[in-house]
């Protein structure tokens, strides 16, 4: 298979992806995307590609969906001038604050839209995966507003180091499955849930959380995050006069990215900035740098860039931020990097632990793990780059964090005066 | 075995399946992982499992096997722990020549990507492979692969389960070749299946729709239920089950030669 595309195509793809003509009828962004699912599912992944032409398009849908936004998920999420970011870095930057979203991350955009188009295809119950934990609890919280039980898989390591959220998930009704086999992060958790799909294709339905896997996911994520980049765009307009020079976001699968850069593509004059996990750095499996240093591959139902050895075998990853952890990418991301529309760079977990601790010191604001790689990513182009207008995706709050967090830095209580008060020894 | 040489490395598989039921038994199919549970002892078990199997299923180990139970996952885990690769398969293969029936090689697509398609075709006949299943290609995505291994006249087996769609059905046993794997239940591997009358029902189905040999697998792991497939398909497709007697150190031998008894 062949992922070279010449600049003419490239050019032609980029105008096709800015027109809503992508992906095509075989679910292909240019030579990306396709559905390589086993047997069982390729029924159910027919169907699902049919329901969402249909409720992607109907007007009754779309409108209980936006009302749901509105007066459940708590949108539009603001948009932030962080003005000491700002003037410590030489630049003018606004933060569209998705962690203020309902559940604290974007994650709610995608997790309720499926999840009320599970409900209309008649689902008995919903299955899911989650890296951060972030798309297991919104997956929890909007099966419970519909009224659909669900199932959360999710890797044994991640369950450790996400434990707030392992508790959030079961608050909210769902059953969360510990995944012990393979790597036991988010990768082992797709394999899982796609095993769990497969032995019930009829009546469950599986809500994938990231921009990857067989067609339809990751058109169908794009479009349920779009709402990210079409309300930053407004606000852009509206609070600082003129779009962003650049917009910068994580990327792991790369869900919220995509959801802020995919209405942003047809501004020419904004750049498109993508902030992978660099973990401990350059070597293979010390990263999650996917797109900087993989290669085309099939993982997961999608032919995307791709972190496997000689053999095939997909390589582990190593990422501070359990939802980076994964060593593939959307197939829509795999293209814009090949035809040069959005750049790709990475930030180390060292690089972004103290990014996040500026954020919090600047701002007052605690931005998970995952986000704080987008702001380590913005601050180093504001090097290159001097008094321009940034847009960072804050995609998520860092209170899932705290457990690791307190491993990396740990809080300096500062100590009172405990003897003085029982008036005793010095 | 001794084959006429004008005969495709896909018909061989063909042939070899229809043999059985020719000679009063249901056609049997074993499957191990590659170089599982010991590496060394790859070639001698597939000579010992060739005794009683009509075509051998060689399992290239993958990292994320997303149609697999919890048996194969532990087997291709191990595998590639112990250094196992479809280039080490090929040339072990290549150097053991006859091991005494066809082989099949599954592997998911990465593993056979990453291998590159026409030299891997090419690969493939000095080492007695005589085709593919490949459980994560569908033919709508299966062009390319499918090109490459007609070239050399090697098979690419479609999967069929109780799923799919009539007029699907009808597509995937015209597009197959060497035989027809059906998949016993909607789920992965290494269950244990009831064969209740609609999983009968549905072998009489897809035999109707092809004149190739169908096997079906998926949960088979008793003489009694290879007995009932028997009638209903020409053999089965015995793996999970297989992999646990062979972790368990039991000579292979035994239990093939239990499960196709009359």
């Amino acid at each position: 298979m062949q992922a070279d595309i010449s600049p003419q195509e490239g050019q032609e793809l980029l105008v096709r992806l800015i027109n809503n003509e992508l992906p095509d009828t075989h679910g292909r962004y240019g030579p990306f995307g396709g559905c390589y699912a086993p047997e069982t599912l390729v029924p159910a992944l027919g169907r699902l590609a049919r329901e969402i032409e249909k409720y992607l398009n109907d007007d009754d849908f779309m409108a209980h969906l936006d009302q749901q936004l509105r007066t459940w998920v708590g949108r539009p999420t603001p948009l932030t001038h962080a003005t000491e970011l700002g003037r410590r870095w030489g630049a003018e930057v606004y933060l569209k604050r998705e962690d203020l979203a309902h559940t604290g991350a974007h994650k709610i955009n995608n997790a309720l839209g499926q999840a009320l188009l599970a409900k209309e295809m008649g689902a008995k119950r919903v299955i899911a995966e989650t890296g951060a934990g972030q798309h297991g609890v919104a997956t929890a919280a909007a099966c419970a507003r519909v009224g659909i039980p669900c199932t959360v898989y999710m890797g044994a390591v991640d369950i450790k180091r996400q434990a707030p959220n392992v508790d959030r998930m079961y608050q909210l009704g769902a059953e969360v499955v510990a995944v012990e086999s393979g790597d036991k992060t988010l990768r082992a958790a797709i394999d899982e849930a796609f095993r769990n799909w497969v032995a019930d294709p009829h009546s469950s339905y599986y809500l994938l959380g990231s921009a990857v896997g067989p067609h339809p996911y990751p058109y169908l994520v794009q479009r349920l995050q779009a709402v990210i980049g079409t309300e930053a765009r407004e606000q852009m307009l509206a609070q600082a006069g003129a779009l962003a020079d650049v917009a910068v976001a994580c990327v792991g699968g790369g869900s919220n990215a995509i959801g802020l850069f995919h209405p942003l593509l047809g501004d020419a004059e904004t750049e498109l900035l993508g902030i992978e996990a660099g973990g401990h750095g350059p070597a293979l499996g010390d990263n999650s740098a996917t797109l900087a240093t993989g290669k085309p591959g099939v993982l997961h139902g999608s032919y995307s860039m791709l972190l496997y050895d000689d053999d095939g075998q997909i390589q582990e990853t190593h990422s501070v931020s359990a939802g980076l952890d994964y060593p593939g990418v959307g197939p829509e991301h795999s293209l814009l990097k090949s035809i040069g529309r959005v750049s790709y760079r990475s930030a180390t977990d060292a690089e972004a632990l103290d990014a996040l601790q500026e954020c919090c010191a600047a701002e007052g604001i605690l931005p998970a793990l995952e986000s704080s790689h987008a702001f380590a990513g913005a601050r180093e182009w504001a090097k290159h780059n001097p008094g321009k207008r940034i847009l960072i995706g804050l995609s998520g709050r860092g209170d899932k964090d705290m457990p690791t967090l307190s491993q990396h830095i740990p809080a300096r209580i500062a100590r009172g005066n405990v003897g003085a008060a029982k008036g005793g020894r010095a | 075995m001794k084959q006429s040489s004008n005969h495709l490395p896909r018909d061989r598989v063909s042939a070899a399946l229809t043999a059985a039921p020719a000679a009063g038994r249901p056609a049997l199919v074993p499957f191990i992982t590659a170089g599982y549970p010991d590496k060394d002892a790859f070639i001698k078990t597939l000579k010992q499992i060739a005794v009683a199997g009509d075509v051998i299923e060689v399992g290239v180990p993958f990292s994320d096997p997303m149609a697999d139970g919890v048996t194969i996952q532990r087997s291709s885990h191990a595998a590639i722990a112990a250094g196992v690769s479809l280039r080490w398969i090929l040339q072990e293969l290549t150097a053991a020549g006859d091991v005494g029936a066809p082989i099949i090689l599954m592997s998911y697509l990465n593993p056979l990507l990453a291998y590159g398609f026409d030299r891997l075709a090419t690969d493939c006949l000095p080492a007695g492979v005589c085709g593919f299943i490949v459980p994560d290609l569908p033919w709508e995505e299966s062009e390319e692969f499918r090109a490459a291994l007609n070239k050399q006249g090697l098979a690419l087996v479609q999967l069929v389960t109780p799923a799919t769609p009539d007029d699907r059905l009808e597509m995937l046993c015209r597009g197959s070749q060497g035989f027809v794997y059906a998949v016993t239940i909607t789920g992965i591997t290494g269950g244990d299946v009831e064969l209740p009358a609609e999983v009968t029902a549905y072998l009489d189905t897809v035999k109707s729709h092809t004149d190739l040999p169908v096997c079906a697998g998926f949960g088979v792991r008793h003489p009694d239920q290879v007995r009932r497939i028997g009638q209903h398909a020409t053999g089965v497709i015995v793996g999970s089950a297989l992999v646990e007697r062979l972790e368990a150190g039991e000579d292979p031998s035994d239990f093939l030669a239990a499960l196709t008894a009359v």
